[in-house]
Protein backbone atom coordinates (compact mmCIF):
# COMPACT_ATOMS: atom_id res chain seq x y z
CA UNK A 1 0.00 0.00 0.00
CA UNK A 2 2.73 2.66 0.89
CA UNK A 3 5.51 1.19 -1.90
CA UNK A 4 6.31 4.83 -2.53
CA UNK A 5 7.37 5.86 1.03
CA UNK A 6 10.04 4.75 2.75
CA UNK A 7 10.91 4.65 6.32
CA UNK A 8 14.16 6.21 7.08
CA UNK A 9 14.56 5.47 10.60
CA UNK A 10 15.72 1.72 11.79
CA UNK A 11 16.47 0.49 8.08
CA UNK A 12 18.81 -2.16 7.67
CA UNK A 13 22.46 -0.60 6.62
CA UNK A 14 22.58 -2.12 3.48
CA UNK A 15 19.57 -0.28 1.94
CA UNK A 16 20.87 2.67 3.94
CA UNK A 17 23.97 2.70 1.96
CA UNK A 18 21.86 2.70 -1.44
CA UNK A 19 20.09 5.74 -0.15
CA UNK A 20 21.65 9.58 -1.00
CA UNK A 21 24.03 10.49 1.50
CA UNK A 22 22.24 13.69 2.52
CA UNK A 23 19.31 11.51 4.26
CA UNK A 24 21.92 9.62 6.18
CA UNK A 25 22.41 12.89 8.45
CA UNK A 26 20.10 14.68 9.91
CA UNK A 27 18.79 17.08 8.03
CA UNK A 28 19.74 20.92 9.75
CA UNK A 29 16.22 22.82 9.77
CA UNK A 30 17.45 26.68 11.21
CA UNK A 31 15.39 29.71 12.10
CA UNK A 32 14.94 31.36 9.11
CA UNK A 33 14.58 35.56 7.96
CA UNK A 34 14.10 37.33 4.84
CA UNK A 35 13.09 40.07 3.31
CA UNK A 36 10.44 40.05 0.59
CA UNK A 37 10.65 42.46 -2.63
CA UNK A 38 8.01 45.63 -1.40
CA UNK A 39 6.23 45.42 -4.91
CA UNK A 40 4.99 48.97 -4.39
CA UNK A 41 5.43 50.13 -7.92
CA UNK A 42 2.27 52.27 -9.09
CA UNK A 43 -0.53 52.16 -12.02
CA UNK A 44 0.60 54.58 -14.41
CA UNK A 45 -1.68 56.90 -16.26
CA UNK A 46 -4.12 60.34 -15.33
CA UNK A 47 -6.82 57.97 -14.56
CA UNK A 48 -4.68 55.88 -12.13
CA UNK A 49 -5.66 57.22 -8.83
CA UNK A 50 -8.35 55.18 -7.77
CA UNK A 51 -6.69 51.56 -8.82
CA UNK A 52 -3.84 52.91 -7.21
CA UNK A 53 -5.61 54.26 -3.89
CA UNK A 54 -7.62 50.95 -3.67
CA UNK A 55 -6.15 48.08 -5.23
CA UNK A 56 -2.48 47.71 -3.80
CA UNK A 57 -2.83 47.37 -0.40
CA UNK A 58 -3.79 42.91 -1.46
CA UNK A 59 -1.52 42.98 -4.31
CA UNK A 60 0.98 44.69 -6.63
CA UNK A 61 0.55 46.24 -10.22
CA UNK A 62 2.30 43.07 -11.76
CA UNK A 63 -0.94 40.81 -11.50
CA UNK A 64 -3.23 43.33 -13.48
CA UNK A 65 -0.67 43.99 -15.69
CA UNK A 66 -0.13 40.76 -17.03
CA UNK A 67 -3.52 39.52 -17.83
CA UNK A 68 -4.87 39.13 -21.32
CA UNK A 69 -7.17 41.49 -22.48
CA UNK A 70 -10.81 40.88 -21.02
CA UNK A 71 -14.03 41.90 -21.79
CA UNK A 72 -15.36 44.89 -19.52
CA UNK A 73 -17.99 42.19 -18.00
CA UNK A 74 -14.85 40.01 -16.71
CA UNK A 75 -13.21 43.07 -15.21
CA UNK A 76 -16.52 44.42 -13.57
CA UNK A 77 -16.37 40.74 -12.13
CA UNK A 78 -12.83 40.93 -10.70
CA UNK A 79 -13.56 43.88 -9.11
CA UNK A 80 -16.68 43.10 -7.51
CA UNK A 81 -15.12 39.91 -6.46
CA UNK A 82 -12.19 41.79 -4.63
CA UNK A 83 -14.82 43.70 -2.78
CA UNK A 84 -17.62 40.90 -1.96
CA UNK A 85 -15.32 37.97 -1.35
CA UNK A 86 -11.82 38.86 -0.72
CA UNK A 87 -12.91 42.29 1.62
CA UNK A 88 -10.93 44.41 -0.60
CA UNK A 89 -11.65 48.06 1.05
CA UNK A 90 -12.58 49.86 -2.05
CA UNK A 91 -14.31 52.73 -2.22
CA UNK A 92 -17.38 52.40 -4.26
CA UNK A 93 -17.34 55.77 -5.54
CA UNK A 94 -14.03 54.25 -7.35
CA UNK A 95 -15.44 51.39 -8.45
CA UNK A 96 -16.20 52.56 -11.79
CA UNK A 97 -13.28 54.48 -12.35
CA UNK A 98 -11.00 51.40 -11.50
CA UNK A 99 -12.77 49.38 -13.86
CA UNK A 100 -12.43 51.67 -16.93
CA UNK A 101 -8.97 52.01 -15.99
CA UNK A 102 -9.14 47.95 -16.37
CA UNK A 103 -10.64 48.20 -19.52
CA UNK A 104 -8.78 51.10 -21.08
CA UNK A 105 -5.31 49.12 -20.03
CA UNK A 106 -6.63 45.78 -20.67
CA UNK A 107 -9.55 45.41 -22.62
CA UNK A 108 -11.28 44.30 -25.38
CA UNK A 109 -14.78 44.50 -27.08
CA UNK B 1 7.23 40.65 11.31
CA UNK B 2 8.47 37.76 13.62
CA UNK B 3 6.25 36.49 16.16
CA UNK B 4 7.12 33.38 17.57
CA UNK B 5 5.28 33.78 20.42
CA UNK B 6 2.40 33.48 19.12
CA UNK B 7 2.67 30.36 17.25
CA UNK B 8 1.35 28.08 19.34
CA UNK B 9 -1.91 29.85 19.41
CA UNK B 10 -4.44 30.13 16.57
CA UNK B 11 -4.52 34.38 15.20
CA UNK B 12 -2.37 36.98 17.08
CA UNK B 13 -5.31 39.33 16.62
CA UNK B 14 -2.59 42.24 16.79
CA UNK B 15 -1.12 41.16 13.68
CA UNK B 16 -3.17 41.77 10.78
CA UNK B 17 -3.96 45.25 12.46
CA UNK B 18 -1.24 46.43 12.35
CA UNK B 19 -0.07 44.93 9.16
CA UNK B 20 -3.16 46.57 8.14
CA UNK B 21 -2.39 50.24 9.50
CA UNK B 22 0.69 49.55 7.84
CA UNK B 23 -0.65 48.56 4.22
CA UNK B 24 -2.91 51.92 4.78
CA UNK B 25 -0.28 54.34 5.96
CA UNK B 26 1.63 52.83 2.86
CA UNK B 27 -1.57 53.96 0.74
CA UNK B 28 -1.59 57.20 1.89
CA UNK B 29 2.11 57.31 1.38
CA UNK B 30 1.12 56.01 -2.26
CA UNK B 31 -1.09 59.20 -2.65
CA UNK B 32 1.43 61.40 -1.86
CA UNK B 33 4.56 60.32 -3.94
CA UNK B 34 3.41 62.53 -6.76
CA UNK B 35 5.31 62.50 -10.16
CA UNK B 36 8.59 61.51 -8.44
CA UNK B 37 7.19 58.31 -7.23
CA UNK B 38 5.59 57.47 -11.12
CA UNK B 39 8.84 58.25 -12.43
CA UNK B 40 10.66 56.19 -10.20
CA UNK B 41 8.48 52.63 -10.51
CA UNK B 42 8.10 53.48 -14.18
CA UNK B 43 11.87 52.23 -14.91
CA UNK B 44 12.27 49.41 -17.02
CA UNK B 45 14.05 46.31 -16.75
CA UNK B 46 16.90 45.89 -18.61
CA UNK B 47 16.10 43.89 -22.01
CA UNK B 48 18.22 40.61 -20.84
CA UNK B 49 15.99 40.03 -17.86
CA UNK B 50 12.70 39.59 -19.98
CA UNK B 51 11.81 36.20 -20.92
CA UNK B 52 8.75 35.81 -23.64
CA UNK B 53 6.10 33.23 -22.52
CA UNK B 54 5.14 31.25 -25.71
CA UNK B 55 1.30 32.67 -24.52
CA UNK B 56 -1.46 32.56 -27.37
CA UNK B 57 -1.61 36.49 -27.00
CA UNK B 58 -0.17 39.58 -25.18
CA UNK B 59 1.33 40.27 -22.49
CA UNK B 60 3.74 37.78 -23.43
CA UNK B 61 6.98 39.43 -21.50
CA UNK B 62 7.93 38.57 -18.04
CA UNK B 63 10.76 40.20 -16.04
CA UNK B 64 13.47 37.50 -14.61
CA UNK B 65 13.62 38.18 -11.40
CA UNK B 66 16.57 37.23 -8.56
CA UNK B 67 15.49 39.57 -5.82
CA UNK B 68 13.58 36.77 -3.89
CA UNK B 69 15.11 35.47 -0.83
CA UNK B 70 16.70 31.66 -1.62
CA UNK B 71 15.22 31.74 -4.96
CA UNK B 72 17.85 31.80 -7.93
CA UNK B 73 16.57 32.81 -11.75
CA UNK B 74 12.73 33.03 -11.54
CA UNK B 75 9.95 33.99 -13.86
CA UNK B 76 7.93 37.01 -11.97
CA UNK B 77 4.81 36.66 -12.27
CA UNK B 78 3.62 38.94 -9.26
CA UNK B 79 5.91 40.60 -6.82
CA UNK B 80 3.09 40.95 -3.67
CA UNK B 81 2.18 38.35 -2.83
CA UNK B 82 4.83 36.39 -4.58
CA UNK B 83 3.93 34.47 -7.84
CA UNK B 84 7.26 32.94 -9.10
CA UNK B 85 7.35 30.37 -11.98
CA UNK B 86 10.22 28.01 -12.66
CA UNK B 87 12.08 28.78 -16.31
CA UNK B 88 11.08 25.75 -18.35
CA UNK B 89 15.20 25.09 -19.00
CA UNK B 90 14.97 23.83 -15.56
CA UNK B 91 12.82 21.06 -16.78
CA UNK B 92 16.00 19.54 -18.56
CA UNK B 93 18.17 19.41 -15.83
CA UNK B 94 16.93 16.30 -13.83
CA UNK B 95 13.73 14.75 -12.22
CA UNK B 96 13.93 16.65 -9.60
CA UNK B 97 13.77 20.63 -9.64
CA UNK B 98 16.16 22.59 -7.29
CA UNK B 99 14.68 24.19 -4.00
CA UNK B 100 16.04 27.65 -5.39
CA UNK B 101 13.81 27.38 -8.63
CA UNK B 102 10.82 25.57 -7.48
CA UNK B 103 7.79 27.91 -8.17
CA UNK B 104 6.35 29.65 -5.72
CA UNK B 105 3.05 30.96 -5.30
CA UNK B 106 0.70 32.39 -2.39
CA UNK B 107 -2.76 33.93 -1.53
CA UNK B 108 -2.63 36.77 0.74
CA UNK B 109 0.30 39.26 0.94
CA UNK B 110 1.30 38.97 4.94
CA UNK B 111 3.39 36.38 5.14
CA UNK B 112 5.77 36.32 8.14
CA UNK B 113 8.98 36.66 7.06
CA UNK B 114 10.89 35.05 10.41
CA UNK B 115 10.22 31.89 11.68
CA UNK B 116 11.81 30.68 14.69
CA UNK B 117 12.14 27.18 15.38
CA UNK B 118 13.05 26.80 18.87
CA UNK B 119 9.28 28.09 19.38
CA UNK B 120 7.27 27.18 16.36
CA UNK B 121 4.86 25.21 17.25
CA UNK B 122 1.91 22.89 15.26
CA UNK B 123 -1.03 22.52 16.84
CA UNK B 124 -3.02 19.59 16.11
CA UNK B 125 -6.92 19.80 17.45
CA UNK B 126 -10.51 19.39 17.12
CA UNK B 127 -12.28 16.35 16.79
CA UNK B 128 -9.50 14.27 19.14
CA UNK B 129 -8.50 12.32 21.94
CA UNK B 130 -6.09 15.01 22.92
CA UNK B 131 -5.12 18.25 21.63
CA UNK B 132 -1.18 18.59 20.53
CA UNK B 133 1.36 21.06 20.37
CA UNK B 134 4.23 19.69 18.61
CA UNK B 135 7.85 21.28 18.10
CA UNK B 136 9.80 20.68 15.31
CA UNK B 137 11.81 18.55 17.29
CA UNK B 138 8.99 16.70 18.39
CA UNK B 139 7.40 15.92 15.40
CA UNK B 140 10.96 14.67 14.25
CA UNK B 141 10.75 11.69 16.92
CA UNK B 142 8.29 10.41 14.82
CA UNK B 143 9.39 8.08 11.96
CA UNK B 144 10.78 9.95 9.37
CA UNK B 145 9.48 8.84 5.68
CA UNK B 146 10.30 10.43 2.02
CA UNK B 147 9.05 10.65 -1.03
CA UNK B 148 9.42 12.32 -4.45
CA UNK B 149 6.20 13.50 -5.38
CA UNK B 150 5.26 16.29 -8.26
CA UNK B 151 3.42 19.64 -6.82
CA UNK B 152 1.61 21.56 -9.28
CA UNK B 153 -0.62 24.54 -9.02
CA UNK B 154 -4.11 23.98 -10.09
CA UNK B 155 -3.99 26.62 -12.41
CA UNK B 156 -0.59 25.70 -14.05
CA UNK B 157 -0.30 26.18 -17.56
CA UNK B 158 -3.37 28.84 -17.42
CA UNK B 159 -2.02 31.37 -19.48
CA UNK B 160 -2.60 29.11 -22.84
CA UNK B 161 -6.19 28.77 -22.01
CA UNK B 162 -8.70 29.98 -25.07
CA UNK B 163 -10.65 31.84 -24.37
CA UNK B 164 -8.35 33.53 -21.58
CA UNK B 165 -9.46 33.96 -18.05
CA UNK B 166 -8.19 35.82 -15.54
CA UNK B 167 -6.12 34.49 -12.68
CA UNK B 168 -2.31 34.06 -12.39
CA UNK B 169 -0.95 33.74 -16.21
CA UNK B 170 1.16 30.76 -15.50
CA UNK B 171 3.21 29.32 -18.95
CA UNK B 172 4.05 25.41 -17.60
CA UNK B 173 6.47 26.01 -14.41
CA UNK B 174 3.79 26.71 -11.52
CA UNK B 175 5.36 22.44 -11.40
CA UNK B 176 8.07 21.19 -9.68
CA UNK B 177 9.24 17.80 -8.49
CA UNK B 178 11.31 17.42 -5.27
CA UNK B 179 12.17 14.56 -2.60
CA UNK B 180 9.51 15.68 0.54
CA UNK B 181 10.73 14.48 4.08
CA UNK B 182 9.21 14.41 7.28
CA UNK B 183 6.49 12.59 8.73
CA UNK B 184 3.16 10.73 7.95
CA UNK B 185 0.16 12.71 8.76
CA UNK B 186 -1.49 9.37 9.98
CA UNK B 187 1.34 9.25 12.77
CA UNK B 188 0.36 12.73 14.05
CA UNK B 189 -3.33 11.99 13.75
CA UNK B 190 -2.70 8.59 15.80
CA UNK B 191 -0.94 9.94 18.50
CA UNK B 192 -3.75 12.84 18.98
CA UNK B 193 -6.15 10.15 19.00
CA UNK B 194 -8.62 10.89 16.25
CA UNK B 195 -12.49 10.34 17.47
CA UNK B 196 -15.23 8.34 15.95
CA UNK B 197 -17.72 10.44 13.43
CA UNK B 198 -13.93 12.69 12.22
CA UNK B 199 -15.12 13.79 8.53
CA UNK B 200 -12.65 15.98 7.28
CA UNK B 201 -9.14 17.93 8.72
CA UNK B 202 -8.48 21.14 7.85
CA UNK B 203 -5.01 22.83 7.61
CA UNK B 204 -3.71 26.51 8.12
CA UNK B 205 -0.55 28.09 7.33
CA UNK B 206 1.05 31.31 9.02
CA UNK B 207 0.50 33.71 6.24
CA UNK B 208 -2.68 35.66 6.94
CA UNK B 209 -4.86 37.79 4.73
CA UNK B 210 -3.91 41.74 4.52
CA UNK B 211 -7.91 42.76 5.44
CA UNK B 212 -8.60 41.27 8.56
CA UNK B 213 -12.30 39.77 7.70
CA UNK B 214 -11.25 37.75 4.45
CA UNK B 215 -11.21 34.58 4.18
CA UNK B 216 -7.92 33.04 5.63
CA UNK B 217 -6.60 30.41 3.34
CA UNK B 218 -7.14 26.98 4.88
CA UNK B 219 -7.95 23.59 3.19
CA UNK B 220 -9.61 20.20 4.28
CA UNK B 221 -9.23 16.90 3.51
CA UNK B 222 -11.57 13.99 4.21
CA UNK B 223 -10.41 11.85 6.98
CA UNK B 224 -9.33 8.69 5.42
CA UNK B 225 -7.48 10.19 2.92
CA UNK B 226 -5.75 12.16 5.47
CA UNK B 227 -4.99 8.80 7.24
CA UNK B 228 -3.90 7.01 4.32
CA UNK B 229 -0.44 7.05 4.99
CA UNK B 230 1.01 8.80 2.17
CA UNK B 231 -0.30 12.48 3.14
CA UNK B 232 2.86 13.50 4.65
CA UNK B 233 3.57 16.63 7.01
CA UNK B 234 7.62 17.82 4.95
CA UNK B 235 9.89 19.63 6.80
CA UNK B 236 12.83 19.34 3.99
CA UNK B 237 12.59 18.95 0.11
CA UNK B 238 16.02 17.44 -1.49
CA UNK B 239 17.47 17.10 1.84
CA UNK B 240 17.50 20.50 2.94
CA UNK B 241 14.69 22.94 5.25
CA UNK B 242 12.27 24.62 3.09
CA UNK B 243 12.85 27.78 1.54
CA UNK B 244 10.64 29.97 3.62
CA UNK B 245 8.50 30.52 0.29
CA UNK B 246 7.68 27.14 0.13
CA UNK B 247 6.27 26.92 3.03
CA UNK B 248 9.13 26.72 5.58
CA UNK B 249 9.25 24.97 8.77
CA UNK B 250 6.00 22.75 7.81
CA UNK B 251 4.59 22.16 4.51
CA UNK B 252 1.66 19.94 4.06
CA UNK B 253 2.21 17.05 1.23
CA UNK B 254 -0.89 15.26 -0.29
CA UNK B 255 0.88 13.52 -3.07
CA UNK B 256 -1.01 13.13 -6.64
CA UNK B 257 -3.33 16.08 -5.51
CA UNK B 258 -2.97 19.47 -6.89
CA UNK B 259 -0.92 21.95 -4.71
CA UNK B 260 -3.89 23.92 -3.26
CA UNK B 261 -3.77 21.35 -0.87
CA UNK B 262 -0.26 21.44 0.08
CA UNK B 263 -0.81 23.91 2.68
CA UNK B 264 2.76 25.88 2.75
CA UNK B 265 4.18 27.31 6.38
CA UNK B 266 1.55 24.84 8.26
CA UNK B 267 0.95 25.32 11.86
CA UNK B 268 -2.52 24.19 12.54
CA UNK B 269 -4.56 20.77 11.71
CA UNK B 270 -7.68 20.71 12.52
CA UNK B 271 -9.54 17.54 12.80
CA UNK B 272 -13.76 18.07 11.54
CA UNK B 273 -17.09 16.66 12.57
CA UNK B 274 -18.93 17.95 9.63
CA UNK B 275 -17.50 19.08 6.19
CA UNK B 276 -15.63 21.90 5.69
CA UNK B 277 -17.66 24.52 4.13
CA UNK B 278 -15.00 27.78 4.27
CA UNK B 279 -14.56 29.59 1.61
CA UNK B 280 -11.26 27.57 0.36
CA UNK B 281 -12.81 24.46 -0.03
CA UNK B 282 -16.76 25.42 -0.62
CA UNK B 283 -16.38 28.32 -3.80
CA UNK B 284 -12.34 28.95 -4.39
CA UNK B 285 -10.68 25.96 -6.53
CA UNK B 286 -13.52 23.89 -7.09
CA UNK B 287 -14.13 22.28 -10.70
CA UNK B 288 -16.79 21.62 -13.10
CA UNK B 289 -18.11 17.91 -12.32
CA UNK B 290 -17.82 16.92 -16.46
CA UNK B 291 -14.61 15.32 -18.41
CA UNK B 292 -11.43 16.89 -17.67
CA UNK B 293 -13.20 19.55 -15.79
CA UNK B 294 -14.41 20.71 -18.81
CA UNK B 295 -17.32 23.04 -19.95
CA UNK B 296 -18.10 25.27 -22.83
CA UNK B 297 -17.58 29.17 -22.46
CA UNK B 298 -20.82 30.54 -21.30
CA UNK B 299 -21.81 27.33 -20.11
CA UNK B 300 -23.62 27.45 -16.66
CA UNK B 301 -25.77 25.35 -14.27
CA UNK B 302 -22.92 22.97 -14.04
CA UNK B 303 -22.08 21.13 -10.71
CA UNK B 304 -19.11 21.80 -9.15
CA UNK B 305 -17.19 20.00 -6.78
CA UNK B 306 -13.52 21.08 -5.01
CA UNK B 307 -10.38 19.96 -7.41
CA UNK B 308 -8.81 17.37 -5.97
CA UNK B 309 -6.17 14.54 -7.92
CA UNK B 310 -4.15 15.59 -10.68
CA UNK B 311 -4.39 14.07 -14.28
CA UNK B 312 -1.37 12.72 -16.41
CA UNK B 313 0.99 15.42 -18.15
CA UNK B 314 4.13 15.27 -20.39
CA UNK B 315 6.65 17.70 -22.35
CA UNK B 316 9.50 18.43 -24.29
CA UNK B 317 12.31 19.29 -22.20
CA UNK B 318 15.18 19.85 -25.34
CA UNK B 319 13.31 21.54 -28.08
CA UNK B 320 10.69 24.24 -27.93
CA UNK B 321 8.67 25.76 -30.45
CA UNK B 322 10.35 27.50 -33.36
CA UNK B 323 13.22 25.20 -32.62
CA UNK B 324 15.58 24.42 -35.68
CA UNK B 325 17.62 20.79 -35.20
CA UNK B 326 19.73 19.01 -38.30
CA UNK B 327 18.12 17.23 -40.69
CA UNK B 328 19.63 13.75 -39.84
CA UNK B 329 18.75 10.10 -39.00
CA UNK B 330 18.71 10.74 -35.43
CA UNK B 331 17.71 13.51 -33.82
CA UNK B 332 17.41 13.07 -29.67
CA UNK B 333 14.03 14.42 -28.27
CA UNK B 334 13.67 14.04 -24.30
CA UNK B 335 11.30 15.25 -21.61
CA UNK B 336 9.55 14.74 -18.22
CA UNK B 337 6.12 12.97 -17.85
CA UNK B 338 4.28 12.51 -14.47
CA UNK B 339 0.99 10.21 -14.19
CA UNK B 340 -1.01 12.44 -11.66
CA UNK B 341 -2.37 10.04 -8.89
CA UNK B 342 -0.71 6.95 -10.43
CA UNK B 343 2.41 6.19 -12.21
CA UNK B 344 3.43 6.79 -15.57
CA UNK B 345 2.93 3.65 -17.50
CA UNK B 346 4.30 5.00 -20.80
CA UNK B 347 5.21 8.02 -22.80
CA UNK B 348 4.38 7.90 -26.18
CA UNK B 349 5.51 10.64 -29.70
CA UNK B 350 3.91 11.04 -32.81
CA UNK B 351 5.33 13.11 -35.69
CA UNK B 352 2.71 12.20 -38.06
CA UNK B 353 0.45 14.81 -36.34
CA UNK B 354 -1.26 12.10 -33.37
CA UNK B 355 -2.30 9.72 -36.88
CA UNK B 356 0.44 7.47 -34.88
CA UNK B 357 2.73 6.80 -32.15
CA UNK B 358 5.60 4.99 -31.09
CA UNK B 359 6.75 4.48 -27.74
CA UNK B 360 9.48 6.47 -25.76
CA UNK B 361 12.22 5.12 -23.54
CA UNK B 362 11.27 6.01 -19.92
CA UNK B 363 14.11 7.07 -17.20
CA UNK B 364 14.26 5.88 -13.57
CA UNK B 365 11.34 5.49 -12.11
CA UNK B 366 11.42 7.60 -8.57
CA UNK B 367 7.89 6.41 -7.54
CA UNK B 368 4.30 7.31 -8.78
CA UNK B 369 4.27 10.20 -8.15
CA UNK B 370 7.50 11.74 -9.33
CA UNK B 371 8.34 13.45 -12.75
CA UNK B 372 10.09 10.42 -14.89
CA UNK B 373 12.27 10.90 -17.84
CA UNK B 374 11.13 9.99 -21.73
CA UNK B 375 14.11 10.14 -24.35
CA UNK B 376 13.53 9.03 -28.13
CA UNK B 377 15.22 9.35 -31.07
CA UNK B 378 13.47 10.36 -33.95
CA UNK B 379 14.89 10.31 -37.75
CA UNK B 380 14.52 13.86 -39.36
CA UNK B 381 15.19 13.02 -42.97
CA UNK B 382 13.75 15.45 -44.63
CA UNK B 383 14.02 19.64 -44.46
CA UNK B 384 11.27 22.02 -43.14
CA UNK B 385 8.79 21.79 -40.26
CA UNK B 386 7.84 19.39 -38.30
CA UNK B 387 5.30 18.21 -35.87
CA UNK B 388 6.08 16.85 -32.96
CA UNK B 389 2.99 15.74 -30.31
CA UNK B 390 3.42 13.59 -26.74
CA UNK B 391 1.52 12.27 -24.61
CA UNK B 392 1.52 10.41 -21.07
CA UNK B 393 -0.85 7.45 -20.27
CA UNK B 394 -0.86 6.59 -16.55
CA UNK B 395 -1.29 3.09 -14.73
CA UNK B 396 -5.03 4.42 -14.13
CA UNK B 397 -5.83 4.02 -17.80
CA UNK B 398 -6.22 7.89 -17.97
CA UNK B 399 -4.44 9.95 -21.01
CA UNK B 400 -3.85 12.88 -22.23
CA UNK B 401 -6.80 14.29 -24.39
CA UNK B 402 -6.22 15.73 -27.64
CA UNK B 403 -8.20 18.78 -27.00
CA UNK B 404 -8.05 21.28 -24.58
CA UNK B 405 -10.11 21.50 -21.61
CA UNK B 406 -11.79 24.98 -20.89
CA UNK B 407 -13.16 26.15 -17.46
CA UNK B 408 -13.73 29.68 -16.19
CA UNK B 409 -11.11 29.08 -13.50
CA UNK B 410 -8.12 28.04 -16.31
CA UNK B 411 -7.72 24.68 -14.04
CA UNK B 412 -6.51 21.47 -14.75
CA UNK B 413 -5.08 21.80 -18.17
CA UNK B 414 -3.44 18.44 -19.55
CA UNK B 415 -4.07 18.69 -23.43
CA UNK B 416 -1.06 16.62 -25.55
CA UNK B 417 2.02 19.25 -26.04
CA UNK B 418 2.88 19.86 -29.79
CA UNK B 419 5.97 21.64 -30.87
CA UNK B 420 7.05 22.64 -34.63
CA UNK B 421 10.25 22.11 -35.24
CA UNK B 422 12.31 23.34 -38.50
CA UNK B 423 14.96 20.55 -39.95
CA UNK B 424 17.54 21.99 -41.57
Amino acid sequence: MHKSIIAIGGLAAGLLSATPAWVQEKIAIKSTSVDLPAGDVLFQGPDADAINNNCLACHSTDMVLNQPALPKATWDAEVRKMITVYRAPVDEADVGAIVDYLVKTKGKN
Amino acid sequence: MHRESDMASNRPANFSTATLQHVLSRRSALRQLGLAGLALSAAPAFAEDIIKLPLPSDPRERPLTHDFPQKGTMILQRTRPPLLETPFEVFDHGVFTPNNQFYVRWHWAVIPTSVDVASFRLAVRGHLNQTLSLSIDDLRSLPQVELAAVNQCSGNSRGFYEPRVPGAQWSHGAMGNAIWTGVRLKDVLDRAGVKAGAVQVRFDGLDEPVVPDAPDFKKSLDIDHARDGEVMIAYAMNGEQLPLLNGFPLRLIVPGWYSTYWVKMLNDIEVLDKPDDNFWMAVAYTIPDTPHASITPGQTGVKLVPINKMVPRSFFTNVASGATLPAGPSAPLRGIAFGGDSGVAKVELSIDGGKSWQPTALGKDHGKYSFRQWQVNVSLGEKGSHSFMVRCTNQGGDVQPEAPNWNPSGFMRNVIETVQVTAS
